[in-house]
């Protein structure tokens, strides 16, 4: 089988005072070998949430509420954690978090952190895991002898390119990469992603890549999945989404959202508030929101209704 | 009295650590100047490390200037005490949205003590408290407000936090406010109605902001004028309208050659960058900065400081060939 991983049905629920937060509420997908999956959205629309449930490394007050997680054909969600973190763990499956290049341990050698996993979960000597870590450096185009500086030392982009080096340290065969690039100028965003291509090429890495940037998404992902209120909206190509009409309301207005430098378009927002995931809207979920709605979509919950070759988007429009 | 903020000359050094022994200067900021008028954005641009975030922080006097005068609606802060800063209510009045929602947080407090404490610090009645955090919240969309006051920023989405940070700045309604990458973990959407949202507050309120930003296409709809910097200087600066639409500066240029728009197509393409790594500040070339990337340089570049001149009706660039590439008769790209 070539999936790399098989998502299935999965609901992740936060415990609040105010009740449950659905933040993942009734996902499926698959990723295959070597390819990239763009995941955009809303902010709150449980992107991260999704990629720490990957990982098994969910908050306290979040639990799996059902659905099924397949890594290279082995569901990891059954798996008691201490098995999981020992087999798949970094090695397997790793992710860059949002926000991660502030959250350096500002003591600690920037060398010494990427080392760290392979230590502790690897069992590799130290002077192995330095000649490791100084050979992720380089790979991510910084010089060895950064090994040797502490993070505020560095430039936010050099940061960043350090988390990278730090997950791919295991070589992993899944990398999840939320957010990677939000806090970074474009010349360095370019050298970061041009790196995540280098690697899917080299290794047929499988990607999954959180971005708010759509420009980001269309130039690394083969496919993008759209999500809104804890579900995915619209699932589909990259050319399918981004390049044709795109299927689903809400990837519409957002497309038509975006600043763009060229061109005389000026940006819409779309009126209206996020759902509250503690109780969503009932039938859609952007019904509240959408230009199109008509009865329906108020009573009853549109399902993923196929629009093309391998593209899905949940809306009525596309019903029977 | 328009202007709410003016920097002349600002300069920022640090000394940092080199090596076992010694240490050498850091020019963060090398003699900038720049004012912000009530109703007015200016939007800061240039790549990672140049010096916008210092430039914020040095104009709201939370880092001490090393040469320059900042001046906030036309008095000299840039020496005044803390205290003075706090009994002429300088500090109420100038606000700043953290560039980073990470950490910028209190982990242990609550949404709601997070935005209400400064109106707490600044002593309001509790009822007014509770009635303009619930306001501020709704403003940035943490809606409904009941379901975030409760909520500690590790319960909060990324972009939710920056709506924190947002919601915080803007309660005690200042009147001036640095936004540094306030936006930059919020979906496209949220993004162009918070911007649209800060800028009706601001003429509301009659507040100047200070707009850092990777995001240029934002700058573009949100701010009047446009600062382009560059290892610490303003290479170019001008109308919004104006630098966009004609660039002078090479580093401008080849800046705004290198944003792409949202296309699959990108994917078979390089995309175009400015060659070379941006170089060290603690050993910035000398002369024009910018010359050991610059495809125009010419000798004169590598020995002469290019002055910030009026080339066009409040449009400066500091650029030894900048009549050249005006008229065409050179090309950078
Ligand atoms: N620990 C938590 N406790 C309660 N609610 C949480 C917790 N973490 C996240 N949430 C909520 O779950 C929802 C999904 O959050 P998540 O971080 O997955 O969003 P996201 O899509 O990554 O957003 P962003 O783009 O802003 O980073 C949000 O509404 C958020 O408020
Ligand atoms: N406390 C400090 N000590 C020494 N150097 C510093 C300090 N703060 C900032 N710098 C240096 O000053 C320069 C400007 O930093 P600044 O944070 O203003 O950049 P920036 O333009 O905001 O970058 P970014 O886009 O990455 O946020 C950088 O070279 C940085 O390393
Ligand atoms: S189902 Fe109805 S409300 Fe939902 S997106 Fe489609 S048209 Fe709009
Ligand atoms: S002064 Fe010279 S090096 Fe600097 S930007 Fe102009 S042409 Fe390029
Ligand atoms: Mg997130
Ligand atoms: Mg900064």
């Amino acid at each position: 089988m070539s999936e790399a991983l098989v998502v299935e049905e999965l609901k992740v629920y936060y415990r609040t005072e105010k009740g449950a937060v659905r933040a993942v509420d009734g996902v499926s997908f698959s990723l295959a070998r070597g390819e990239s999956l763009a995941i955009v959205g809303e902010s709150g629309s449980g992107k991260s949430t999704l990629g720490l449930t990957l990982i098994r490394a969910l908050p306290a007050n979040a639990s799996v509420v059902s659905g099924r997680v397949y890594i290279n054909g082995e569901e990891t969600l059954s798996l008691s954690l201490s098995d999981f973190r020992r087999r798949y763990s970094w090695r397997v499956i790793s992710m860059v978090f949002q926000g991660a290049m502030n959250s350096l341990n500002p003591v600690l050698k920037v060398g010494d952190q990427i080392a760290e996993p392979l230590i502790y979960n690897g069992g590799v000597s130290r002077e192995e895991a330095r000649r490791r870590a100084m050979e992720m450096i380089e790979l991510v185009g910084l010089p060895r002898e950064f090994y040797y500086r502490y993070p505020h030392e560095l430039s936010g982009g050099m940061r960043q390119r350090i988390v990278i080096a730090m997950s791919l340290v295991m070589n992993p065969r899944i990398l999840i990469l939320d957010e990677p690039t939000s806090a970074l100028d474009v010349t360095i965003q370019a050298q970061i992603l041009n790196l995540v291509k280098d690697l899917i090429e080299r290794f047929s890495l499988s990607v999954i890549f959180i971005t708010h940037d759509l420009a980001l998404a269309s130039d690394i992902a083969d496919r993008i999945m759209v999500m809104y209120g804890g579900q995915i909206v619209e699932l589909g190509s990259a050319e399918r989404v981004l390049g044709e009409a795109p299927k689903h309301p809400y990837t519409e207005k957002l497309l038509a959202s975006i600043p763009r430098l060229r061109g005389e378009t000026i940006p819409e927002f779309i009126p209206g508030r996020p759902p509250d995931l503690t109780s969503p809207p009932p039938g859609c979920r952007f019904h509240p929101r959408c230009p199109y709605v008509f009865d329906r979509c108020r009573r009853e919950e549109p399902p993923l209704f196929k629009v093309g070759e391998g593209h899905v988007a949940r809306c009525w429009l596309h019903g029977e | 009295m328009e202007e709410v903020i003016r920097l002349e000359g600002v300069k920022k050094y640090y000394e940092v650590r080199s090596g076992l022994i010694g240490s050498k200067i850091l020019k963060a900021l090398d003699g900038v100047t720049l004012s912000i008028r009530k109703k007015e954005t200016v939007a800061v641009v240039g790549e990672s490390g140049c010096g916008k975030s210092t430039l914020g922080r040095v104009s709201l006097r939370l880092l001490d200037v090393t040469d320059g005068r900042v001046f906030f609606k036309g008095q000299d802060i840039s020496r005044m005490t803390e205290e003075e800063l706090r009994e002429k209510s300088f500090r109420k009045k100038m606000q700043i949205i953290f560039q980073d929602p990470y950490s910028s947080l209190n982990p242990f407090m609550r949404i709601g003590d997070i935005v209400s404490e400064p109106l707490e610090i600044h002593g309001y009645r509790r009822e007014e408290i509770r009635e303009a955090v619930y306001r501020a919240l709704e403003d940035v969309k943490l809606v409904p407000p009941e379901e975030f006051v409760n909520r500690y920023p590790h319960e909060l989405s990324g972009g939710q936090r920056q709506r924190v940070n947002i919601a915080r700045a803007l309660v005690l309604g200042p009147e001036y406010i640095v936004a540094d990458e306030p936006v930059s973990m919020i979906d496209a959407s949220s993004r162009a109605e918070i911007l649209l949202l800060l800028k009706s507050i601001r003429d509301k309120r009659e507040m100047g902001v200070l707009y850092i930003t990777h995001d240029i296409a934002t700058a573009r709809y949100v701010s009047e004028r446009i600062a382009v910097m560059y290892l610490g200087e303003i290479a170019e600066t001008g109308l919004t309208t104006s630098v966009l639409k004609t660039p002078i500066h090479p580093y401008t240029i080849l800046l705004l050659n290198s944003v792409p728009e949202p296309d699959p197509a990108n994917r078979r393409r390089k995309r175009p960058v400015i060659k070379g790594e941006p170089p060290s500040p603690l050993n910035p070339p000398s002369g024009c900065k910018f010359h050991t990337r610059c495809p125009v340089a010419i000798e004169r570049c590598r020995t002469e400081k290019p002055a910030l001149i009026e080339y066009m009706p409040g449009h400066f660039v500091a650029c030894h060939r900048a009549t050249e590439i005006m008229r065409g008769d050179i090309s950078v790209t």
